[in-house]
């Protein structure tokens, strides 16, 4: 499957690699429930070095949506929550 | 459903509202294809912000680290005068421009991570931008209504996303760019109030001004001493033209007393001296006895 890391662009991953992604995104999502920053910190982290580490690159000039999308490297947990909001983050 | 699963449906929502607003699916990829090349000129505007911020980073780093240095070469010049309390004070305003310019650099590499990130994206919104053209103008060519909108639907979602990708990643260097330009702002108002006068080298800089002073009156004390041998010299100089010059040194000057009482232990009337005499002694030996016995002589 295709996932995008925000400003670094998109990697495609293959599905064996997806069950640790998944076990890492659900910690992210209680981490910002409980506004605990570094636990935050550090699932996002964990998340992006195992995307990076298991996905190729996908071609600049490809058109293909992903299927999961990660924040920036150094977001914060307000801009992830912007970013879950229909009109946060994401201009028009 | 966890974060990157909702991130990428709120990315797909946008795309589709915007796939709604259409009437015609061809309308929609030239609109979108309009809105592309504006987000292309906006990100390589980015760049350029970011580069302008940057570079008036490095000439702020430059004065700071030029004060720096000026104020250590005072501290110097301060101790070989002997003047430990003005070698402190400058030594502690240089600490104060380092601080400010180790800030400084933290700030600058972030500065140029933005750039280098915001460069990236705009090389490749560029490919994508290309590539959508290419689908776009195939996806014309071909049109049918039946197939049009999923292949219209697939292109469009996908540069969707990256232009939303790409317009935040615009937004992050603007405010970075913002929080630098304000930190930049704040330097240079304070350098003209005169605050961080001292340490960015500014109009008035009380360390080089007693520096200066002191060097200036040492200056003064080296010309009076000089002019003192003049003086001392000039009374001989009216009797004896020759031989003055060479002599307007204090040494000469103490040298006078000397010479004088020795002409004199040897009594006598004035006789011109033999100039094999009167060169080592100097000036004051043919000038000493000259008024008196000569005086003396004519009563």
């Amino acid at each position: 499957m295709i996932v995008r890391i925000l400003g670094e662009g998109q990697f495609r991953v293959d599905d064996v690699a997806t069950a640790e992604l998944n076990r890492l995104d659900t910690e992210l999502e209680a981490a910002v429930n409980h506004d605990d920053e570094a636990a935050f910190a550090a699932a996002l982290d964990g998340l992006l070095g195992q995307v990076r580490a298991q996905g190729s690159p996908l071609p600049a000039d490809t058109l293909e949506p992903s299927d999961l999308i990660l924040p920036h490297q150094d977001s914060s947990m307000d801009e992830v929550r912007k970013l879950l909001t229909d009109d946060g983050l994401i201009p028009g | 459903m966890g974060v990157m699963k909702r991130v990428s449906l709120v990315f797909k929502a946008k795309a589709n509202k915007a796939l709604d607003k259409m009437e015609d699916p061809r309308e929609t990829l030239d609109y979108s294809y309009q809105r592309q090349l504006e987000l292309l000129t906006k990100v390589r505007r980015g760049v350029a912000d970011v580069a302008t911020s940057r570079k008036r980073v490095e000439l702020q780093m430059n004065q700071l680290q030029q004060q720096a240095n000026k104020l250590e070469d005072q501290a110097r010049k301060a101790l070989g005068m002997g003047r430990e309390d003005l070698a402190r004070a400058a030594l502690e305003r240089k600490a104060s421009a380092q601080s400010q310019l180790n800030d400084l650099q933290v700030q600058y590499a972030q500065l140029q991570g933005e750039e280098e990130k915001l460069t990236v994206a705009s090389q490749r919104l560029q490919s994508k931008v290309d590539a959508f053209r290419t689908r776009k103008e195939t996806i014309k060519a071909t049109y049918t209504a039946a197939e049009a909108q999923t292949r219209i639907n697939e292109a469009f979602s996908g540069i969707s996303e990256e232009m939303g990708d790409v317009g935040m990643a615009i937004q992050r260097a603007e405010d970075k760019t913002a929080q630098m330009q304000a930190r930049a702002g704040a330097i240079d108002e304070l350098m003209a109030s005169g605050a961080l006068d001292d340490a960015i080298g500014g109009r008035r800089d009380d360390i080089q001004s007693e520096l200066d002073m002191m060097a200036a009156s040492s200056d003064v004390e080296r010309e009076l001493s000089r002019l003192k041998g003049e003086i001392t010299a000039s009374a001989p100089k009216q009797l004896e033209g020759p031989g003055v010059e060479a002599n307007g040194t204090s040494q000469a000057t103490q040298s006078q007393p000397q010479s004088a009482q020795g002409v004199q232990d040897q009594g006598g009337p004035y006789a011109p001296p033999p100039p094999a005499q009167a060169q080592p002694a100097g000036i004051p030996v043919s000038d000493l006895p000259a008024a008196e016995p000569q005086d003396g002589e004519g009563s």
